[in-house]
């Protein structure tokens, strides 16, 4: 019963209650990224050990070419470089997805999804 | 009347989230322990810690896991980067026919 | 066709730019020692033209953008990337992303083997491509208006 799990999972509902319940393309948009936010703190919550240091070894454990006593005390860096790598990605789709949406408007004047059922005559 | 099924199928997402958070999972801040099988208690990034300053000489086991134990995934992200950016670029640079 | 701010955020804007600039790059040199790295640098840098961008118009902008540089830039970031691990599985050390220059004392900037130089080309990648994304999409501004 942590806060950092139980928000993560309210991230994720609410971003997919953005997707589905909106009449807005830009709204729908932002219910993305609020899941995907979501999604990126659990992972990082899922490798924290208890009073740990970041995974960077400090300039005080650095004795003559060799971390001591380091590898006890540092967090999981495992999720964070994935987590890094899925940032990226997510740049990628949302400004793919905004194009659309801007590409959308010039074409059918409106942002309405169910407004643009039919092709352009 | 059509938009409260949705709304049902979102509490009932959320609700099968939260239970199965707060029950099935090793407790928050337990690193090294795993409950999978017979992964009692290794775990690769404990082995990336003892290993990873040595082995790359870079302080930052971050960067060295995103650059030298896991190098293909950061490719294959530079990969996605600029295949986007050239179909944004397509999008909004190129000169049309009519219009 | 878009109208810029006024004369205080342009003077601080104009004078912010170049220490902007220059964190960038010490982040993007100093990936392997401290927290960030090719990714966090290159989206700083892309930052500053930005905010010189906003500040003044796009016409106006003290900074002339040349489109033709800036794809180059950005192809030949994604081309050292993928050579310096060529380089490493051809000459010998077996596998790719393998290190060619040795590996230093721990702790010091010159240490880390490929890392700085890899650093470096996703720098510039990134930078690149954040820039072209934003210009693609600031140069429709007025569009619907014509």
């Amino acid at each position: 019963m942590s806060l950092n799990y139980v928000v993560a999972m309210l991230l994720i509902a609410l971003g997919l209650y953005c997707l589905l319940l909106k009449r807005n393309l830009i709204k729908m948009v932002i219910g993305l990224g609020v899941m995907t936010d979501g999604i990126h703190l659990f992972l990082i919550s899922m490798g924290y050990r208890e009073g740990g240091i970041a995974a960077i070894v400090p300039a005080g454990m650095l004795q003559d070419n060799v971390a001591a006593g380091f590898a006890s005390a540092a967090v999981d860096p495992i999720p964070q470089a994935l987590v890094l790598t899925s940032i990226v990605i997510n740049i990628c789709i949302v400004a793919l997805a905004l194009s659309m949406a801007i590409w959308v408007y010039h074409h059918y004047g409106t942002l309405d999804p169910s407004e643009v059922r039919r092709l352009r005559e | 009347m059509r938009r409260v099924v949705p709304f049902i199928a979102v509490l009932v997402v959320g609700a099968i989230l939260i239970f199965t958070v707060t029950n099935n999972l090793p407790p928050f801040g337990s690193f090294p322990q795993r409950k999978l099988g017979a992964f009692e208690n290794q775990s690769i990034g404990q082995r990336i810690l003892e290993n990873g300053p040595r082995e790359t000489g870079a302080t930052d086991v971050v960067t060295s896991v995103v650059w030298d134990y896991r190098g293909y995934d950061t490719m294959g992200e530079c990969t996605i980067l600029f295949t986007a950016v050239c179909g944004i670029l397509m999008l909004f640079l190129a000169t049309r026919g009519q219009e | 066709m878009m109208a810029g701010m006024t004369t205080i955020v342009r003077t601080i804007s104009r004078l912010l730019f170049p220490f902007m600039v220059l964190f960038g790059v010490y982040i993007i040199l100093h990936g392997h020692l401290t927290p960030g790295g090719g990714f966090q640098g290159g989206v700083i840098i892309a930052a500053s033209f930005v905010m010189l961008w906003l500040a003044y118009s796009l016409e106006q902008s003290p900074i002339e953008f040349k489109l033709f540089r800036t794809e180059v830039l950005e192809a030949i970031g994604g081309l050292t990337l993928a050579t310096v691990g060529l380089v490493g599985l051809v000459m010998g050390m077996g596998k790719f992303f393998g290190h060619v220059l040795p590996l230093g004392i721990l702790g010091s900037v010159f240490s880390g083997g490929d890392l700085p130089l890899l650093n470096i080309g996703v720098g510039i990648e990134v930078a690149a491509s954040i820039i072209l994304v934003f210009y693609a999409m600031l140069r429709k501004v007025g569009w619907d208006e014509k």
